[in-house]
């Protein structure tokens, strides 16, 4: 219930005086989501949405720090990326 | 999809189980609060590619289970008038209250439908002056600023005919219930990602320093889930509780400060009765005063209706981790997903309904 996708954020629009966008979410899933909580989201950034709702930008080098640690510790030798 | 996919990647994962094992040299109960957790735990293996020492128990972190009975048939009464289309999410549709569901209602005539956002509602009562348009709003704090969102635009669109039935519950109360409890196992907690990417994490300290149990804010994705247990499993064996992010691409410290402004404006702490554990303090949401136009609660008044649970099923004992589905004599047998008995089986997120959905119940018990 509290499922949120990230998606790729392609333009900002607006509705009712809402700020809304074009969220990408891959194989051709594309939805308009509200970007009121998100004010700072541009155009190929990730959010994290939830029914509707950006509620977060995707932070990318947090995204990769449990990669880094791996690799760190001699856990991600078969990992190329 | 990119901030998905390589999340689930298998090297990785048996890299993090790897230091698991390496860390834990003790025996330790560890609790995820989200029904979304549980599901991932379940769907890929992950309690069972762990080692012994560590024991994974599901929490009662799924809204749609946790609904109590009594709130279900409040909207199955609402429903049921001529006038109303209530609108909610789908699988709150499902659930079976004292006189059925709220899809077996819409087969019998009655107007009601599944939305993917609450606003899709707004949209329905702005289309539709004619019809009272009801939103069944449920859930935990990450769905809030939705909520709160319906509610704002339709007030200031002046849009009379819409109203919510809330049933809003909170993260906190539910953690503290669970420690507070007799039989209590759970030593640390996998907090809810999501609810805390909107709220943050300072709710938690408190709870981590007076409990001494770490909380480690966690994903869903499996390693995500795995790097969150590494990390309680190195806490507790160093002898800390502390607040720990593990989901640092998606929360914050101070959470979202513009939605929970939002969720503030709209809503006000209350006391919950959850499904299964019965009424926790100041654990749930409702309408702020000068929301209450929009209150479907006063809007419709409805009856208190007497509700009977079932006396074989073990929900609210499997809500706070102090049993497992497996060992309730109804599970699998006369409760499935398609006859729920309680709480745990009515939402494919609730426990009992994960382990069946993976056909946990197929193998002999451990």
């Amino acid at each position: 219930m509290c499922l949120a996708i990230p998606g790729r954020l392609i333009e900002r629009t607006e509705e009712n005086g809402l700020a809304m966008g074009k969220v990408d979410f891959g194989g051709g899933t594309r939805k308009i989501v509200c970007l009121e909580h998100v004010a700072d989201a541009q155009p190929g950034d990730y959010v994290l949405v939830h029914v509707g709702f950006a509620l977060a930008r995707i932070d990318e080098a947090e995204a990769q720090r449990v990669f880094e640690t791996l690799r760190e510790l001699g856990e991600l030798a078969e990992l190329s990326s | 999809m990119k901030f998905l996919d390589e999340y689930r990647d298998a090297a990785a994962a048996r890299g993090l189980v790897d230091l698991i094992r390496r860390a834990a040299t003790r025996p330790w109960v560890i609790m995820e609060i989200c029904g979304g957790q549980t599901h991932s735990i379940v769907k890929y293996g992950l309690d069972e590619v762990l080692p012994d020492a560590i024991e994974l128990v599901h929490g009662p972190g799924c809204p749609v289970c946790v609904t109590s009975l009594e709130m279900i048939d409040r909207a199955h009464a609402i429903a049921s008038r001529p006038e109303v289309t209530l609108c909610s999410f789908g699988d709150m549709l499902r659930v079976p209250g004292s006189r059925g569901d709220l899809l077996a209602l819409k087969s019998q005539g009655a107007d009601v439908r599944v939305v993917y956002s609450p606003l899709d509602a707004v949209k329905l009562a702005g289309a539709n002056p004619q019809r009272a348009v009801v939103f069944f709003a449920i859930g935990f704090e990450t769905t809030a600023p939705a909520n709160a969102m319906a509610v704002s635009l339709a007030h200031k669109r002046g849009l009379a005919n819409f109203s919510v039935l809330v049933s809003h519950v909170l993260t906190p109360p539910a953690i503290t219930a669970i420690l507070q409890s007799p039989g209590n196992r759970v030593q640390a907690f996998l907090g809810p990602g999501h609810v805390c990417t909107v709220m943050g994490t300072a709710e938690y300290e408190p709870i981590a320093r007076h409990y001494r149990v770490p909380v480690i804010i966690s994903g869903f994705e499996p390693l995500d889930l795995l790097d969150a247990i590494l990390r309680a499993v190195k806490q507790l064996e160093a002898g800390r509780a502390e607040v720990e992010i593990s989901y640092g691409r998606a929360v914050r410290p101070q959470g979202n400060p513009a939605a929970r402004a939002l969720v503030d404006d709209v809503f006000e702490v209350c006391d919950r009765k959850w499904r299964g554990v019965g009424t926790i303090p100041k654990s749930g949401y409702r309408l702020r005063w000068e929301y209450r136009d929009h209150d479907a609660e006063r809007r419709f008044e409805v009856e208190d209706v007497e509700t009977n649970e079932s006396k074989v099923c073990i929900s609210g004992q499997v809500l706070r981790g102090i049993k497992k589905p497996r060992e309730c004599p109804a599970f699998g047998k006369e409760c499935t997903p398609l006859t729920p008995l309680g709480a745990t089986m009515v939402s494919s997120e609730g426990a009992c309904a994960a382990y069946y959905g993976y056909g946990r119940h197929l193998e002999v018990a451990r």
